[in-house]
């Protein structure tokens, strides 16, 4: 479904990361996790067209999307969310679930601004189809409020709420867990797994190891750059060298 | 151009020489006012529109020192750099600092809504008449070649080269210089390390405001001053800092010089009327096609 | 919506019962500027307000617009009907060309540009004599005319020019509150996110630019046929900081609050008319202290005043 051939990163002199290749099945959750400077967001940065690579291609459902800007992922049914919730802050939470529905509506800036009947009828699709996601990550009742009002752990649910309006295929989350309590990461690792029950593959970066070895079906490793190991949870639990590179190596 | 150059020979260069030569002058003074911008820009992120308005009091406080307080040249210019500093360090405590959301468009507006109100007053002090300042040393021309000077045109080019070597040895050799570059690098970083960033600000604004007012002062002679000559200058200073790549350095001075040149030479081969368009037409061109500046290395940073 | 609905005809009735209050008196020719800067302030703020785009150059776009219905109704002898919208166009097209390169920088360089790009054509209107009549401008635009009305008092320049202004607003309002309007306000409140639920932002952003620009020629068009003569210092820089200040005392992104601002910048220079020269320091103070004081502009901070006058008020009661 994606497949990460190669990669290369270089920011002036320093090697982000180095040949790394791994693939993602369809209608798994996978996780990337590693060290601190490890480069996972770096790798998520560039699979999600924030940067652009300085050699390797990344494939999606076997297309070449490498340097293809976030707009045209998106419409490739690719979406992402951010570490640090990035929302639209002026806008209500319902409203920014609208925005996420923008690739499936088509209406022209006249169009709209002329109120044609077509424009009005698909106003209405928006407004009801939206709510239906505020439903399934459990917000419904703040539809109404400001965005930037919200308390984190709220905001990262209406950024999921907001990524799945746009009917992805796929779903890249970057670190979801961070800045969560206990009691809403556990709510998380369940909304992941009804993410994935809808048929949408998950990749997901997280620092929180016992989120990813309880949801994960498979598991990325990356240290200092460089894919360190790859394979189901227990698999990686017990890899040696996945062991030294989390606790240092001794010798 | 070149075929009428050659057709009408010799007294075609010592035109050329002419313009190339006024050119220069007034490039130095929009490489001083654009130094100021980068100055401010570096250690703030904030490109002050107000600039312009201390190249006209400058000139302006020069006269008010001259005609008023009848104090001779060489005593007139220091008071009105001082005077001219001190309205902008009042600017920075007034308007600047207390902002309470300082995203760029808030910038942008309150650093207009300061030159505005600052030329408004000067309307009010001086009044809307153009007034003219005494050169420093008479007005006798100098000829050099086929070309002639006003020895004000030589005080400029001295006192522009002073003042970057100054500015050089300030902020190489000086220890407040060092920390306002840090600033530069990273305005966080510097303030982690113990450098009192909000006083940097404050100075960065005293070092360009007090360059601006120079700037102005020595320019006025040839040009007249009136309460609203700091638009256009400003501008200008504008263009050459952006050639420069917002350097505060001599990229920004070859940027001012050559702005000078190419509107000296474009006012008199082409048509005097456009010589505002082709500081612009140049603004845009940089804007569009090398943000960086025509001597930065690649780097998108700042658009 | 219906709220919506509802503000807008009663914005409506207000506008078109003015003139019975003033019976064509002074105060109506300037009635008529406020229409006219309304419209301007609005264009301004889709660009601002909105999409969170600085220009400072639309006075340019005003003039282009003036200026080439003028040099087509006068010049070529076209009927102004044809000249607007060919003018509409014209300027469209141009803003949509400048837009791509402009709208990638951002901040203070977007600012510098479209200044840039006012001074520009403001150079033009000044050098161009043939067409434009240089520093001494054009005159002889002819009116308006419809159905046999000619459109040469104020007031029935009044209902011409707030007719137009009424159905920007609308047009406006409906943008607002569309797929196309979030969107904007989306690339406004974070680029990034907008982008990758698939906003393209930089198309957007060139397409609003384009349609601020067109409102403002369209603007420009009814200027010259009400005023039937210009000249380039209608449409310098400072117009465009004019009009800045407009949007920002009326309010970033409220329709009604460029009304606001609008109005209170035409009307107040004809309160203030002894104090004439001194506009230019009020425009000024005005910027600077609504920035500093009122971020949010009259629409918001007024409610906002009362609401503090009212607490403090309530507070007293029970001490």
């Amino acid at each position: 479904m994606l497949e990460v051939v190669g990669i290369t990163q270089i920011f002036g002199g320093v090697t982000a990361l180095e040949d790394v290749s791994f693939s993602i099945r369809k209608g798994d959750i996978t996780g990337v996790i590693g060290p601190n400077g490890a480069g996972k967001t770096t790798l998520f940065n560039i699979i999600t067209g924030i940067y652009t690579q300085t050699s390797g291609k990344v494939l999606f459902e076997e297309k070449d999307v490498s340097g293809l800007p976030p707009e045209r992922l998106a419409r490739l049914s690719m979406v992402r969310t951010f570490q640090n919730i990035e929302l639209f802050g002026g806008m209500t939470v319902h409203e920014n679930v609208m925005v996420g529905m923008h690739t499936k509506s088509s209406s022209s800036l006249f169009s709209c601004a002329l109120k044609m009947p077509w424009s009005i009828f698909e106003e209405r699709r928006i407004r009801e189809a939206s709510m239906k996601w505020l439903e399934f990550t459990g917000i419904t009742e703040l539809a109404d409020v400001t965005a930037a009002n919200l308390p984190f752990g709220k905001g990262r649910l209406l950024e999921i709420a907001r990524a799945l309006a746009v009917e992805p295929r796929i779903i890249l989350m970057d670190e979801p867990a961070a800045g969560l309590n206990s009691q809403e990461t556990l709510a998380l690792g369940q909304l992941i797994k009804r993410i994935r029950d809808l048929g949408i593959t998950v990749l997901l970066v997280e620092h929180d190891m016992e989120l990813v070895m309880d949801i994960c079906d498979r598991i990325v490793v990356l240290n200092l750059g460089r894919k360190l190991a790859e394979g189901t949870p227990r698999e990686i639990q017990d890899n040696p060298d996945v062991i030294s590179a989390y606790l240092g190596d001794d010798d | 151009m070149s075929l009428s150059l050659l057709s009408r020979g010799e007294m075609q260069f010592d035109q050329l020489l002419q313009y190339t030569l006024s050119g220069l002058s007034t490039g130095a003074i929009y490489a001083l006012i654009g130094i100021g911008f980068s100055i401010i820009y570096n250690a703030t992120g904030i490109i002050n529109f107000a600039q312009g308005e201390f190249v006209m009091l400058g000139g302006l406080f020069t006269l008010t020192c001259l005609d008023l307080l009848k104090l001779p040249i060489w005593a007139a210019v220091p008071c009105a750099v001082v005077a001219s500093t001190v309205a902008g360090l009042l600017f920075e405590r007034l308007a600047i600092r207390p902002l309470k959301a300082p995203t760029p468009i808030n910038l942008v507006i309150i650093t207009i809504g300061g030159s505005i109100l600052i030329r408004g007053l000067a309307m009010l002090a001086w009044g809307k008449d153009t007034h003219s300042i005494p050169s420093f040393s008479g007005d006798d021309p100098i000829a050099i070649g086929g070309a002639t000077i006003l020895p004000q045109h030589l005080w400029i080019l001295a006192i522009t080269v002073i003042i970057i070597i100054i500015n050089k040895y300030y902020f190489y050799y000086t220890i407040s210089g060092k920390a306002m570059r840090a600033c530069a690098y990273n305005r966080r970083a510097a303030g982690l390390v113990g450098i009192d960033v909000r006083r940097m600000v404050l100075f960065s604004f005293l070092i360009s405001s007090a360059m601006g007012a120079m700037a102005g002062i020595i320019v006025a002679p040839l040009t007249m001053t009136a309460y609203d000559v700091g638009v256009m200058l400003g501008l200008k200073g504008f263009c050459a800092a952006i050639i420069g790549g917002m350097s505060s350095g001599m990229a920004t001075v070859v940027g001012g010089l050559l702005l000078g040149i190419l509107e000296s030479l474009g006012a008199g081969l082409i048509s005097s009327g456009y010589k505002d368009a082709i500081a612009f037409i140049i603004l845009l061109l940089i804007l569009f096609i090398r943000p960086q500046g025509l001597f930065g290395k690649a780097d998108s940073e700042r658009v | 919506m219906k709220r919506e609905l509802i503000k807008f005809i009663c914005f409506s009735l207000f506008v078109m019962l003015m003139p019975s209050f003033f019976k064509g008196g002074y105060l109506m020719n300037v009635l008529v500027f406020v229409g006219i800067n309304t419209m301007l302030a609005i264009a301004l703020n889709l660009l601002l307000g909105y999409a969170g785009q600085i220009s400072l150059g639309h006075a340019g776009f005003f003039g282009l617009g003036a200026y080439l219905s003028g040099i087509m109704t006068v010049t070529y002898g076209w009927n102004p009907w044809q000249a607007m919208p060919v003018a509409a166009i014209a300027v469209g097209c141009l803003a949509y060309l400048i837009g791509f390169p402009i709208l990638k920088l951002k901040g203070h360089y977007l600012a510098m540009a479209t200044l840039g790009i006012g001074i520009i054509i403001y150079i033009v209107f000044n050098e161009t004599y043939d067409l434009t009549g240089g520093p001494s401008g054009l005159s002889g635009i002819p009116n308006l005319e419809l159905g046999g009305i000619v459109f040469d008092t104020d007031v029935k320049n009044y209902y011409l020019i707030w007719t137009f202004t009424l159905a920007v607003v609308l047009f406006s309002i409906n943008l607002a509150n569309s797929r196309v309007g979030r969107a904007l306000r989306a690339v406004h409140d974070s680029e990034v996110a907008a982008r990758v639920v698939g906003v393209n932002a930089r198309l957007l952003k060139v397409q609003v630019f384009a349609l601020s620009a067109v409102l403002s020629s369209l603007a420009g068009s009814l200027y010259a046929h009400t005023m039937t003569f210009i000249s380039p210092a209608s449409f310098g820089f400072n117009f465009s900081v004019e009009l800045l200040t407009m949007v920002v005392i009326g309010g970033l992104g409220s329709v009604y609050g460029s009304f606001l601002g609008a109005a209170l910048l035409t009307l107040l220079p004809e309160f203030l008319r002894s104090a004439n020269d001194y506009d230019i320091i009020i425009y000024g103070g005005l910027l600077v202290i609504m920035v500093m004081f009122m971020p949010g502009g009259l629409v918001r901070g007024i409610p906002d005043l009362f609401k503090k006058v009212f607490k403090t008020k309530g507070g007293a009661d029970h001490a």
